[in-house]
């Protein structure tokens, strides 16, 4: 119980878990057009990382290519397996889960049928084929975690629009993935849903590696603790935000224009280009 | 206490149906009626197997007059060549007429009763299952799964018709005795309608079991969002696969009782036309209900022998319509309705969801960059 006081930090909780992810020379390539070359990203436990950069730089891309959406070369490294050419199904149950930019979850079904279907993946077909009884510890665990108990009994798709991406954080944490790939987890959200969303994310981030593709600015300086920015299809920079942020060929990407010495980008422009 | 009231009225209401099944109905209806309430039953078991197949699992079945078929021709088969035994020829009568002396190769094995009815319970759920494996792990859904099943229908009839070792277009009929039952009494008429009753009431049993189970939820969840099911780390393929077998499966035992109830099997009803048909009794009764497809079944099945001894030709004009506008106006069919009142009469403000199986958002997940 000690590592959850821990808080994700820059570089990861380092010598507190041995799980992490290694992507190198990630290249995916639609018919010619590279979407995503030659990207490498280290990911420890208990890091937070964010991966910014301007529309079409191919954050999306790179996680449809972990997560055997979209083919790709190159080599996703899961704690020594190789992830990177196994089908959608089997990455996730090698605990790459991940959320996607439209809040995905099941409408028809209640809070607590998504949270139990997440954590099935691995059930037998006999216990498929008997009545869900009870809660179980992880899923009742989840539902705290993410603020949802009250509701657990109400159909998915009569949530707000936070909830809903609350619900598909928790049932990431009950399918026991511990590398979570989220795309744009807050947007469409309010303030306080943001600054909710975020706390959720450095509760569950001490154990686990957390990636965000973000677009908000604001959102990525209040919880990151490292960040990666993406042009183009390649790395440009990675480090902490005051690095990367102070990084003259981020300020580049970002103005259009070589603002060289400039002494980090005003946030405004960041956002407005944002 | 919830759990065990919602216990006692599953079993009060499966007593209700075996009441009026074997006692109201025998006791009301006249023989010929209750043969033809027999062959409903058969439409009503099919239907069931459509509503697990369509209305919990998405995938719109269009051909189950396959599988329908292939159980009551082999359950023919089985009866013709009892027939002939009986009579002491080698072969049944319509091949003698055609001039066949031998039993064809492929016959000989249904002169065994045990090897029909395995037959009848093992072809159609292995022919399904390889075929939904191969189907579903390449990813056709919708449309495209809709018309290959359509397909399959069309080209097993059209085979059937083409086919003498098998009746051609008459296909197989004048079957005299059932298993050493001759046909010609009304107490064995009347078995066969029990044994016709009692499996409907079995299949809706596994269908509900199977509906409120861990698989159903996940069933609803592959109908919903398949892609999404795919992240959490199942293959959508496997569990589809275990609903059409099922469905497929239903089919088949269905054929097989129809064959003996109404006295033939044909390819008119393998064919595409029978398959719709089997779908418009679901869409009526409510394709995402236990009872609906059952009821609707029945029910339509019902209203085209009542009205089609009487406006034979408007009869199907106006199945053709009530199937459009449910389709279109209900997709919740009767069942989606009542509740529809129901939750109007709760709460009127209340928004209420019409649709029960809302077409997945385009390319809701992972489409864009």
């Amino acid at each position: 119980m000690t590592t959850a006081e821990l808080e994700p930090v820059a570089g990861g909780n380092v010598g507190m878990g041995t799980e992490y992810l290694e992507v190198r020379g990630l290249t995916v390539d639609f018919d010619g057009f590279k979407a995503v070359s030659d990207v490498d990203l280290t990911l420890f436990q208990g890091d937070l990382r964010f991966l910014i950069g301007p529309n079409g730089a191919g954050k999306t891309t790179v996680i449809d290519a972990i997560t055997g959406l979209v083919p790709a070369t190159g080599s996703v490294n899961k704690s020594g397996a190789e992830v990177l050419g196994k089908k959608v199904h089997q990455v996730a149950r090698r605990g790459v889960g991940r959320t996607f930019q439209t809040a995905s979850v099941f409408e028809q079904l209640t809070v607590l049928q998504n949270l139990d279907i997440a954590a099935g993946a691995g059930r037998s077909p006999w216990t498929l084929l008997r009545r869900r009884r009870g809660i179980l510890p992880a899923i009742e665990e989840a539902l705290e975690t993410t603020g949802l108990t009250e509701l657990a009994d109400k159909p998915a798709g009569v949530l707000a629009h936070g909830q809903k991406q609350w619900l598909e954080i928790g049932m990431l944490l009950v399918q026991n993935a511990d590398v979570l790939l989220l795309d744009e987890p807050v947007a469409g959200m309010s303030h306080e849903e943001r600054e909710e969303t975020g706390n959720l994310l450095r509760r569950i981030g001490d154990e686990r590696t957390v990636v965000v593709v973000e677009h908000d600015m604001d959102f990525m300086r209040a919880f990151a603790t490292s960040v990666t920015v993406l042009a183009r299809g390649q790395v440009i920079a990675e480090g902490s935000v005051a690095e990367v942020q102070a990084n003259p060929k981020v300020q580049e990407v970002y103005l259009g224009t070589a603002a060289a010495g400039a002494e980090g980008i005003p946030d405004e422009l960041i956002e407005e280009s944002s | 206490m919830r759990a065990l009231l919602g216990r006692w009225q599953t079993w009060a209401g499966f007593g209700v149906a075996a009441v009026l099944l074997f006692a109201v109905a025998p006791a009301v209806l006249s023989d010929f009626r209750l043969s033809l309430l027999g062959k409903f039953l058969c439409f009503a078991i099919v239907a069931v197997g459509i509503g697990l197949a369509w209305g919990r699992g998405g995938m719109l079945v269009l051909g189950q007059g396959v599988f329908f078929g292939l159980g009551g021709y082999m359950m023919g088969m089985h009866l013709k060549i009892a027939d002939a035994q009986l009579r002491g020829t080698s072969v049944p009568d319509f091949m003698q007429i055609a001039g066949v002396r031998a039993l064809p190769a492929y016959w000989e094995p249904f002169a065994s009763p045990a090897f029909t009815l395995l037959a009848i319970v093992l072809v159609p759920t292995v022919i399904a299952a390889v075929l939904g494996l191969g189907v579903f792990k390449r990813r056709v859904k919708g449309a495209y799964f809709a018309i290959l099943s359509q397909a399959l229908a069309a080209a097993l009839a059209i085979l059937l018709v083409g086919q003498t070792s098998v009746g051609g277009s008459n296909g197989l009929n004048n079957f005299r005795t059932f298993f050493g039952f001759a046909l010609k009494d009304p107490a064995n008429k009347r078995m066969l309608y029990f044994i016709a009753a009692g499996v409907l009431l079995v299949v809706v049993a596994v269908v509900r079991q199977l509906m409120y189970s861990r698989y159903g939820e996940l069933l609803v969840a592959v109908r919903d969002g398949e892609e999404r099911v795919r992240f959490l780390g199942y293959d959508p393929a496997n569990i589809k696969v275990v609903a059409y077998t099922v469905a497929a499966f239903f089919a088949s035992i269905a054929g097989a009782l129809f064959a003996p109830i109404v006295g033939f099997i044909a390819p008119s009803q393998v064919g595409i036309l029978p398959s719709i048909v089997f779908l418009i009794g679901v869409a009526i009764g409510g394709r995402t209900t236990l009872l609906g497809p059952v009821l609707g079944a029945i029910g339509v099945a019902w209203a085209q022998s009542l009205f089609s001894e009487r406006f034979p030709s408007e009869w199907t004009y106006a199945q053709g319509l009530l199937f459009i506008v449910v389709v279109g106006f209900f997709p919740a069919g009767l069942a989606g309705l009542g509740a529809l009142f129901k939750r109007i009469r709760r709460t009127k403000d209340a928004p209420v969801v019409l649709d029960p199986d809302p077409e997945p958002e385009a390319e809701k997940v992972g489409a864009a960059t």
